[in-house]
């Protein structure tokens, strides 16, 4: 191979600097998310809409069927795999998933976020069950700057 | 350590197949959990009115004060977070009042009894028949139900305001602000807007749902009549085969499904 030895050496340095973050960060131990369980309101039902796997991998692919089927198809209720009927709407997750420790006097509040007016989430250090989760994937969510959380409705 | 070209080709070759392998098992496993929703089924609550035409009746002999108009639209300003900006620029109206010149636009008369011209005309969406913001709206955010009501998808709403050009009425604000802090009493059980987005009146969908009528008519003391036109005994049907209602701007054909009841009471 023409050079061979310059391009071999510069493709094992190329390969180290690209792994280079993996390499680094071995060994070392991932919390996860943090709160998750402490964060789920133990009701006389506490069984979710459908089993926890399958609204962890896809709870975001349901939550875009529930709202196309409530705002657009007028559909309000939902009868999961076990023939168990949900009502349509956030309040029907937030009502377990949330310590309502995020209330606030201000009037409309934000489970995600602790803080009102503010659209930013990924700064947010609150305890709450979709923020504890959202923050450690790095995935920002836009609910809660129009949806209220279920503390004030049930107030 | 001398290899040839196609050599490091062919190696090359078998660790990227090796890598593709590990998706597909990835996404093979997924695939079981979506299944296991698939029995799933979205279904309407029984308690829910249903119609299949939701139209209205404004009588005017019962809105006679600013007092009867302020009743009303408060009512649906307090359970929808309407927000009060405070200038008319920036204003968000889902009811409103008008004078009969600018509600009936091109059918003003002259010599109009005084009565009628101070009228607080209670204005809101026409839910059309021919609904021209469902044509302008590009994006599907504007759309009409079954039932005949023009409904807001806020999360697909882009704010280009398209709908608002085409509305004839005037039925439409844009949130210039985000209105929350505007909101004096908020509402937890229905969602406030962003900044960026179109609102209107509909018909209360969200109480319809629930079986009960819209929060104006409740609280209109028969000033507003809601029900449905197709039904020939609903008390809207009834009225408006018996009496001489108008409606607003008929003549740009959006068939509007707000009629307005003025020569009742005295003017009778």
């Amino acid at each position: 191979m023409y050079k061979g030895g310059k391009i071999i050496a510069s493709l094992i340095i190329f390969v180290a600097f690209l792994t280079f973050p993996f390499f680094y960060n071995m060994g070392k131990v991932n919390a996860g998310p943090e709160n998750l369980d402490s964060n789920i309101k133990l009701t006389a039902n506490t069984q979710c809409v459908e089993p926890a796997s399958f609204m962890r991998a896809n709870h975001m692919q349901l939550l875009n069927d529930w709202r196309q089927a409530y705002v657009r198809d007028g559909k309000t209720v939902y009868t999961n795999s076990q023939g168990k009927k949900f009502e349509i709407n956030l309040d029907t997750c937030i009502k377990c998933h949330s310590t309502g420790a995020a209330s606030n006097t201000a009037g409309v509040s934000n489970p995600a976020l602790n803080t009102t007016g503010s659209s930013k989430t990924l700064a947010s250090n609150s305890d709450q069950f979709c923020v504890s989760c959202h923050n450690y994937a790095s995935v920002e969510l836009t609910c809660w700057s129009c949806h209220s959380e279920p503390g004030g409705a049930t107030k | 350590m001398s290899i040839n070209r196609r050599q490091f080709l062919r190696r090359a070759g078998i660790v990227t197949a090796l890598g593709l392998g590990g998706s597909f098992v990835i996404n093979a496993a997924g695939s079981k959990l979506a299944e296991a929703a698939a029995e799933s089924t979205y279904g309407t609550s029984t308690q829910g009115l249903a119609a299949k035409h939701w139209a209205m009746v404004v009588d005017m002999s019962k809105f006679k004060s600013k007092d009867d108009f302020k009743r009303v639209s408060q009512a649906c300003d307090l359970i929808h977070n309407v927000p009060d900006i405070g200038n008319t620029k920036d204003e968000i109206k889902w009811i409103w009042e008008d004078d009969y010149e600018h509600t009936f636009s091109g059918g003003e008369n002259e010599y109009l009894t005084e009565s009628f011209k101070e009228l607080p005309f209670v204005v809101m969406c026409n839910h059309c028949e021919n609904p021209p913001c469902v044509k302008a709206c590009p994006t599907g955010a504007t759309f009409k139900r079954p039932d005949g009501i023009v409904d807001m998808d806020y999360h697909r709403c882009i704010g280009c305001r398209f709908c608002m050009g085409a509305c004839p009425f005037s039925a439409r604000s844009f949130n210039f602000r985000n209105p929350r802090p505007f909101i004096k009493e908020n509402n937890p059980d229905y969602p406030t807007r962003t900044q960026g987005v179109v609102e209107k009146c509909i018909f209360c969908v969200e109480r319809l749902a629930k079986g009960q009528k819209p929060a104006c008519v409740e609280v209109s003391k028969g000033g507003l009549i809601f029900g449905d036109l197709d039904d020939p005994n609903s008390e809207v049907r009834k009225i408006i085969s018996s009496k001489f209602t108008i409606r607003r701007k008929a003549e740009l054909g959006t068939q509007p499904s707000v009629y307005y009841l003025v020569g009742g009471g005295e003017h009778a």
